[in-house]
């Protein structure tokens, strides 16, 4: 499904993926760890177009459409789906006109006929039992004043909604207690789907207590360092990143 | 000053503009003698340096707007009366009243909204008890202009104690009729006591000629009274808009303002608000729209007389092409005015590079014991913000119609009526190119 081939970015002068290789097959789910500033964060921003990095050399194709030709709207509408790490507040639109406006925009992409407002609240009902909310909060602007909890539940929510082939999760769990966790993972896994595939980015094993990884990846300095199964998320939570990187970790802020 | 505007004072006095008692008369002919005086502003005049009134000051204008165009039509006034047929509407057309357009029910004791010569006819002294006695002629050349000059206009009286659950809507509204003419109306409400009130003013511009617009409107707000009053510019952008709005509150009022100024090739606004009781809130809230080569101006004056005293002040603009803004807001707080808490806002979204905005805060406050704040900004749209809607799927443009909707809206949702606000939020969006 999502082929990365020799992929380099950077931002201005600095170079920070570094000739990144990666196969991710439909229905799997991949888990991209390691310390910080090791480029993950990156990796997951460059795959959804995000105009700040400069791509320099490399491929990325989805389902064999070169991925780094199309505008960050036409990744969407091909089923790319960043959840953000730091999710945008946007005071002045409700969450119900934004999640329309964006599945509309998805449905035109594609050729489909859009929802008028009611048929799309009955779809927004159903989505909303994935994250556990009431209607209600869809008259709240998007992400405004929410806690981060509310933040990442929502994200999970537009990904129920615009069904993405590929979803991407940027530290999706940073900041969250257990329970708000525990109801992020349960929607990606309620979202999991033979043909769909997942790329978890999480600088912590925790996350993958709840989301199963098929395989894991360690991302140090722009490189793909070690590759293995969900057993090396507990080897890393066990040893640290020092074994891998040469250098000792810092605390996380 | 142009010959012209004395000859059409004389005129209009001689033929029976002076109307009504006598003291109304002889506080037009000062109007006009301050007028004429003083002239126009020019661009060294400091409360005119961004907004060149040349344009207006050139042109001959005429004075005696006895014409209108009887071919205005009720359904042509749809789109102007917020899809609430029910609320008692004054509709005016290039500056008279026209009872027909109008809509009257039957309104509780005590409440009256009327025409100019309605009301002079049943209380004569009711004019001339409140014409120009807050919104003096020495305010500003273009008021002294007013004053001696309103012929109509709308007078609306809410008794004591009464609270009116729906809006009055006066609507302005000007045809091609009115093709070089000067139209000047003159609103006024009074709140008394307690009172709750809600009042939409409406300038829509029907046709495509330019006009002048030169209007003025007094609110009193009595103790303890509630008033919501919501100002909708939208005239044909060959007009010039100029208008004055003054505001007294007496203690423990509640005064709460938006204006939108979205028409004019030259609109400007100034509102003043004076809390002359203890205890007063003021909530000012604004939003102006330029494209093409528009000029709008919003300047504010917030007079802080008395301690305890609250004032809320968000005004927002969105630019493009190269339309220019101007926004000044002052806020005075006298020294007895302890305790004042003030806090005033501009933001500007540019949505083109020819698009300028001159921002200014000023405040005097010569008092110790108080709170005030004040930020302006001028920017462009949030690249964050685009990414977040693209990786959704919207596409760029869309994405900035979106945004700068969103921006508009965070200001239209501060409107405490409902049916006011869902409509002003409708044409806000339709002019942003946002579909419901």
């Amino acid at each position: 499904m999502l082929q990365i081939k020799g992929l380099r970015a950077s931002v201005g002068e600095n170079e920070i993926l570094r000739g990144i290789d990666l196969a991710v097959k439909p229905g799997e789910i991949h888990a991209i760890m390691g310390p910080n500033g090791s480029g993950k964060s990156t990796l997951a921003q460059v795959l959804a177009g995000h105009p700040a990095y400069t791509v320099t050399a490399g491929s990325v194709r989805l389902e064999g459409e070169d991925l780094l030709e199309l505008e960050p709207e036409e990744r969407a509408q091909a089923g790319v789906f960043l959840a953000f790490q730091y999710p945008v507040e946007i005071a002045g639109v409700t969450n119900a006109y934004f999640l329309r406006a964006a599945y509309n925009a998805l449905r035109k992409a594609r050729g489909q006929e859009e929802l008028d407002p009611i048929d799309f609240l009955d779809l927004l009902e159903e989505k909303l039992k994935v994250v556990g909310w009431e209607s209600e909060i869809m008259q709240r602007a998007v992400n405004s004043g929410f806690s981060g909890g509310e933040k990442k539940r929502n994200e999970i929510l537009q990904m129920a909604v615009l069904e993405p082939k590929l979803a991407i999760l940027d530290e999706t769990d940073s900041g969250l207690d257990i329970d708000a966790l525990r109801i992020v993972a349960d929607g990606v896994n309620a979202l999991r789907r033979p043909d769909r595939a997942t790329i978890l980015v999480t600088h912590y094993q925790r996350l993958l207590n709840f989301i199963v990884p098929d395989f894991v990846h360690v991302l140090v300095e722009g490189q793909i360092v070690k590759s293995g199964g969900k057993e090396l998320a507990l080897e890393l939570e066990a040893r640290g990143y020092e074994w891998l990187t040469g250098v000792p970790e810092a605390a996380p802020a | 000053m142009n010959a012209a505007y004395l000859e059409a004072f004389e005129r209009f006095t001689g033929n029976g503009g002076g109307q009504g008692p006598a003291g109304l008369l002889a506080r037009r002919r000062e109007a006009f003698d301050r007028f004429a005086r003083a002239g126009f502003p020019t661009a060294k005049d400091e409360e005119w340096r961004f907004t060149p009134v040349a344009p207006i000051a050139r042109a001959t204008w005429r004075l005696d707007a006895g014409r209108t165009d009887p071919r205005v039509t009720s359904p042509q006034l749809q789109p102007y009366r917020f899809g609430a047929a029910d609320w008692a509407t004054l509709v005016f057309v290039d500056g008279r009243f026209v009872p027909a357009l109008s809509h009257r029910p039957e309104l509780p004791p005590g409440v009256s909204v009327e025409p100019f010569a309605e009301a002079l006819a049943r209380e004569p002294d009711l004019i001339d008890r409140v014409y120009a006695r807050t919104a003096t002629p020495d305010i500003t050349p273009f008021a002294a202009l007013n004053t001696a000059f309103a012929a109509d206009g709308a007078i609306i009286r809410i008794a004591a104690g009464i609270e009116l659950p729906e809006p009055i809507h006066v609507l302005y509204v000007t045809t091609d009729a009115a093709a070089g003419a000067a139209v000047q109306v003159r609103t006024l409400l009074l709140v008394e006591r307690a009172a709750r009130a809600q009042l939409v003013e409406s300038y829509a511009g029907l046709g495509s000629a330019a006009s002048f617009h030169n209007v003025v409107t007094e609110v009193i707000v009595g103790e303890g009274a509630w008033v919501e009053h919501t100002r909708i510019q939208r005239e044909n952008e060959a007009t010039f808009h100029i208008g004055l709005t003054q505001v007294e509150q007496e203690r423990d009022s509640h005064y709460r303002s938006f204006t939108l100024a979205a028409g004019g090739a030259i609109a400007r606004h100034d509102l003043r608000a004076r809390l002359s009781g203890e205890n007063v809130e003021t909530l000012l809230y604004g939003l102006y729209l330029g494209r093409g080569e528009q000029l709008v101006d919003n300047h504010t004056t917030i007079f802080h007389d008395q301690p305890n005293c609250r004032s809320w002040e968000v005004y927002k603009g969105i630019l493009d092409d190269q339309s220019h803004a101007v926004f000044n807001g002052k806020v005075f707080v006298q020294p007895i005015a302890q305790k004042t808490d003030a806090k005033q806002t501009n933001r500007n979204l540019l949505l083109s590079g020819g698009a300028r905005v001159d921002t200014k805060p000023q405040l005097e406050i010569f008092a110790d014991d108080v709170k005030c704040t004040h930020g302006a900004t001028v920017g462009r749209i949030d690249e964050s913000a685009f990414f977040y809607l693209q990786s959704r799927g919207i596409p760029r443009a869309e994405a900035q119609r979106v945004l700068t909707y969103a921006f508009a809206a965070e200001v239209v949702n501060e409107v405490a009526s409902a049916p006011v606000r869902e409509a002003l939020d409708h044409l806000v969006a339709a002019r942003l190119g946002i579909e419901g």
